[in-house]
């Protein structure tokens, strides 16, 4: 089989791969779109939007060509809200909501907001302003959808408030982890500056833990929100998890953030193992790198795939193949430490459910086999911010911060938790948007906390 | 932010959108929610004596699957007691201290009858007076309504009768259903006006059923005409505040009202005279929260202009609307077909084949393209090709310099007279 690739990833390739896949909507189109919207009262939609964004009043202002208010209307309730209209589950959230789903179509709200912020970026709007400084200081640790959200909503108060950013860059995976040609990378530099220009100072490149101390921080400022998010792909614990040629999935992403990959993947057969979210951007990263063929590799089947059905149907048209009921054992390597192979079992449904109410898969006895691969790629979900919650010294369920379900305190006073470092046990799912509203009503709990005679600035912009 | 307020002579109201006397302004509880939301008046829904409304009243027109592109009712003015709207009058009055309430009258035709109703409305205190001369049914048929407001001579008794007690201004609001709006303007101006408002719903019937032939709306099968309003009446108001607004005998604020839907809208009857705004059918059709976008599509667009005062737009259009005789004839623009954004539907061609002047050619080019190409010396420039073009940027109509010096029809008259006369002189 192919070992080393014949040709190079080249700079052009990587642009043509990695630039955004989706066209946006034309004026024509959206315009058509917008006036499709019947402007419902107490609308659906509005509910089944994590940030409840004011979806038929921010369509109405597309359709009578007022985009600056669209772009206030969205971003008001969402600050994060250019991102959100690219990489939320649309169909599972706003527009599986939306009326007209029996009536005819559902409205693309999705398209419709990264219409109108799309505007609000090419014309390099200000859509908010700071507000009067009440001389109250907020620490945000962690400068992802979750940290920038909330430092949005603190900053409008007045309050004065500094990111602690481990990476060079803000925007957290929004930046460095959903793959580029579903959200550009520029999209979510644009939200960080938005933050940025309301007064927010944003230290990247310092870790909260390592680079500066938890005591320091809650010495010197009057509240603290821990939006640290979770870590890399964990180990999965089969043997050869340390030859060359096996990737944690989101470091592979990563890499084709930042710039042209150093990874190559032409003409190779990659295996990524796991079926959620990160699986298939994984996947479809796999192909947009070049590799010959991609197997998603996954124990349960189809139905149990956490990955939504957008993703999947996106998948299967990059032409990935899915291998259900496949169980892997081992990555096989060769004398030079190279992945050659990864032996997997055959799976079965026993027919008994376990507690999270999935049926449980059993391995059919001797049907190991091995596929031949060149690359396999670990994707089974995030590690959690173990050592940083005990730093805290906060109270935790396997690595996940508990909080208060209405003000996400957690169990120091001072600090409060949004993102995807409380995500788990229950708490909906690991999502932009969610990370966003988490992050929103984190901060209103300090205001109200901090500054009890006034209500937050979430008043729209009207 | 741009100042939004306005003042229409002397009725100020912190924006200019208001409510027109219609079921949105029954009620106290309706004309409260209505501030809340973000209008900056009302004009309550016209009081006089009490009548009896029909069931099933109201009737609409799609167009092309858009629902409410034109609205039509038979309703008629208020059927609720005049003291109980008098009580919710004060009581939101005192609410809502810095909003415009006007209240809309119809009394019978009778001098007694207007002071007594003037000064009962404005002892709970109204901002203004708004005399409904315009509800084309019902009303008409007892002799008020559009039945008066048809007869200029009764126009300019009534307003003078309302103006002999009233302290707050006057506001006479016209029927369209009437040849020249202008006539009973200046009757009403005559009559001591301090404003105009129009229009009025216009005489229509919204369909008739084609299985059980009967009209649209009915009443037990039996139906009448009603008035007609929303989107599809704007055109006609718009020319009716233009033709007041450009009338040298007029030359009192006009509030504008008909088909007013959106900011643009405003925007549009605003450049052309008006001073503020009435809306309805919008209202009907959306509730009040439609006022959001109305504001903020507004302010942001005076802040783009660099307007401070949204009062600099009135009546900036004016001057550009004139009479057909004073267009220069020698003004010439052609159609340009942009191929980049053309998306070869041929409905420019055939437009212009079967119904202008057969000048755009449907060619193949080179590469065995289809491509639309107009013919510049035969085209007339009358817009139909860029009219039914469904994509932006595809037909651009532009001007074409020419040596011709500008001629309108009443100079080329004035010409041909004069050399009409020079010629008998010499062969006199
Ligand atoms: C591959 C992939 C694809 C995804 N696709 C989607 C999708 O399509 N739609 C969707 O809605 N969601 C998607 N998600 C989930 C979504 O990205 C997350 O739910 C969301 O980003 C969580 O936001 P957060 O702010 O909590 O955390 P993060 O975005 O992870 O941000 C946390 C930030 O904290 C910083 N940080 C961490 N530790 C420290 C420290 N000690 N000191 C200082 N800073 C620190 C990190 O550098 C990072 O910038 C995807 C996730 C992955 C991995
Ligand atoms: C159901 C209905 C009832 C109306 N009643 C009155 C009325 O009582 N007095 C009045 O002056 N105008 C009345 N009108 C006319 C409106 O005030 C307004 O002039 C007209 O509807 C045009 O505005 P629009 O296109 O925004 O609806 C009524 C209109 C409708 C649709
Ligand atoms: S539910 Fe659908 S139609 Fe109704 S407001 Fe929302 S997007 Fe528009
Ligand atoms: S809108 Fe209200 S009053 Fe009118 S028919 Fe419907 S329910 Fe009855
Ligand atoms: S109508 Fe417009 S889009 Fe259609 S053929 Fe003509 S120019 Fe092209």
């Amino acid at each position: 089989m192919k070992h080393s690739a014949i040709t190079a990833f080249s700079p052009d390739m990587f642009m043509h791969n990695f630039a955004e896949a989706e066209p946006g909507l034309t004026s024509k189109g959206a315009i058509e779109e917008s006036n499709r919207c019947l402007y419902c009262y107490d609308a659906p939609c509005i509910k089944a939007c994590p940030t409840s964004i004011n979806i038929p009043s921010f369509i109405k202002r597309i359709a009578t060509d007022n985009l600056r208010g669209a772009a206030t209307t969205i971003m008001d309730s969402n600050p994060v809200g250019a991102s959100c209209a690219r990489v939320c589950p649309t169909e599972e959230l706003c527009e599986g909501a939306c009326v007209l789903n029996d009536a005819s179509a559902p409205i693309q709200i999705g398209m419709l907001q990264r219409y109108a912020t799309d505007w609000a970026i090419a014309n390099d709007a200000e859509l908010f302003k700071r507000g009067t400084d009440n001389g109250y200081k907020v620490a945000v640790i962690g400068g992802g959808p979750a940290g920038l959200s909330a430092a949005r909503e603190l900053a409008r108060q007045g309050m004065s408030v500094v990111i602690y950013e481990a990476r060079e860059q803000a925007g957290g995976l929004d930046t460095y982890g959903i793959v580029s040609f579903r959200l550009p990378q520029s999209i979510s530099l644009w939200e960080v500056e938005q933050v940025q220009k309301l007064g927010v100072e944003i230290k990247t490149g310092v870790r909260v833990g390592t680079d500066i101390a938890a005591a320091e921080l809650l010495e010197q400022y009057d509240a603290v929100v821990l939006a640290a998010g979770m870590g890399y792909v964990p180990p999965i614990g089969i043997e050869g998890e340390q030859l060359t040629g096996v990737y944690d999935a989101i470091k592979l992403v990563e890499q084709t953030k930042t710039g042209l990959p150093s990874v190559n993947m032409i003409g190779q057969h990659v295996a990524v193992i796991g079926a959620g979210n990160t699986a298939i951007d994984a996947a479809t990263c796999s192909v947009r790198l070049g590799a010959a063929n991609v197997k998603m590799i996954y124990r349960r089947t189809r139905e149990e795939m956490t990955a939504y059905d957008f993703e999947y149907e996106f998948a299967k048209q990059e032409g990935v193949e899915f291998r259900w009921l496949t169980l892997p054992k081992r990555i096989v390597g060769d004398d030079s430490g190279r992945v050659t192979h990864l032996e997997c079992v055959q799976m079965t449904l026993t027919g008994e459910t376990g507690k999270d109410g999935r049926l449980i898969p059993m391995p059919v006895e001797g049907s190991e086999f091995l596929l031949p691969v060149d690359a396999v790629v670990l994707a089974i979900g995030q590690e959690r911010q173990l050592s940083l919650i005990e730093h805290f010294g906060l109270s935790h369920t396997w690595g996940v911060v508990e909080v208060d379900d209405h003000t996400y305190r957690t169990s120091h006073p001072k600090v409060y938790a949004a993102g995807d470092i409380i995500f788990g046990a229950g708490r909906g799912e690991a999502m932009v948007v969610s990370a966003a509203q988490q992050g929103k009503l984190a901060a209103h709990a300090i205001i109200r906390e901090l500054l009890p005679q006034t209500s937050p600035a979430i008043s729209s912009a009207v | 932010m741009a100042d939004l307020s306005t003042n229409l002579a002397g009725i100020r109201s912190p924006n200019p959108f208001w409510l027109a006397s219609a079921p949105p302004t029954n009620t106290g509880y309706q004309v409260q929610r209505a501030f809340e939301a973000g209008w900056g008046g009302a004009v309550w829904k016209t009081l006089g004596d009490p009548i009896i409304n029909t069931s099933s009243r109201f009737a609409a027109v799609s167009f092309n699957g858009q629902r409410v592109a034109g609205f039509n009712n038979i309703e008629l003015i208020t059927d609720r007691p005049l003291d109980v709207n008098l009580k919710e009058i004060y009581e939101t009055k005192k609410r809502f201290p810095n909003h415009a309430i006007i209240a809309s009258l119809m009394v019978e035709p009778k001098q007694e009858k207007w002071h007594e109703i003037v000064k009962r409305v404005e002892d709970v205190g109204v901002d203004g007076l708004e005399l409904n001369f315009g509800c084309p049914h019902g009303m008409a048929e007892r002799g008020m309504g559009a039945a008066s407001g048809q007869q200029p001579d009764l126009v300019e008794a009534q307003t003078h009768w309302a103006k002999e007690v009233a302290t707050t201004p006057v506001i006479v609001k016209l029927t369209p259903n009437i040849t020249d709006i202008t006539v009973v303007a200046r009757h009403a101006v005559r009559g001591g006006a301090d404003a105009i408002s129009m229009i009025n719903t216009i005489n229509s019937l919204a369909g008739v059923d084609i299985h059980t032939w009967n009209t649209i709306p009915h009443v037990g099968g039996q139906g009448a005409h009603g008035g007609y309003c929303g989107p599809a009446v704007k055109p006609i108001a718009l020319n009716m505040v233009a033709e007041c607004a450009r009338h040298a005998d007029i030359g009192v604020p006009i509030s504008g009202i008909g088909g007013i839907s959106t900011w643009q809208d405003v925007v549009e009857f605003m450049l052309m005279g008006a001073t503020g705004v009435q809306v309805c059918t919008a209202v009907m059709h959306h509730g009040f929260r439609i006022v959001e976008d109305m504001i903020d599509g507004l302010s942001n667009y005076l802040d783009e202009k660099g307007l401070a005062s949204v009062e600099e737009l009135i009546g900036r259009s004016v001057q550009k609307y004139s009479n057909w005789g004073d267009l220069n004839l020698n003004y010439q623009v052609v159609a340009r077909i942009n191929e980049d954004n053309c998306i070869n539907c041929n409905k420019c061609h055939i437009a212009c084949e079967d119904a202008s002047h057969q000048c755009i050619d449907m060619l193949t080019n080179a590469d065995g393209k289809s491509v639309l190409q107009v013919r510049e010396e035969d085209c007339v420039g009358c817009n139909l090709c860029s009219i039914v073009c469904p994509v932006d940027g595809a037909i651009d109509m532009v001007a074409i310099e020419n040596d011709l010096p500008p001629m309108t029809w009443n100079e080329r008259q004035r010409t041909i007279a004069s050399l009409n006369d020079a010629y008998n002189v010499e062969v006199m």
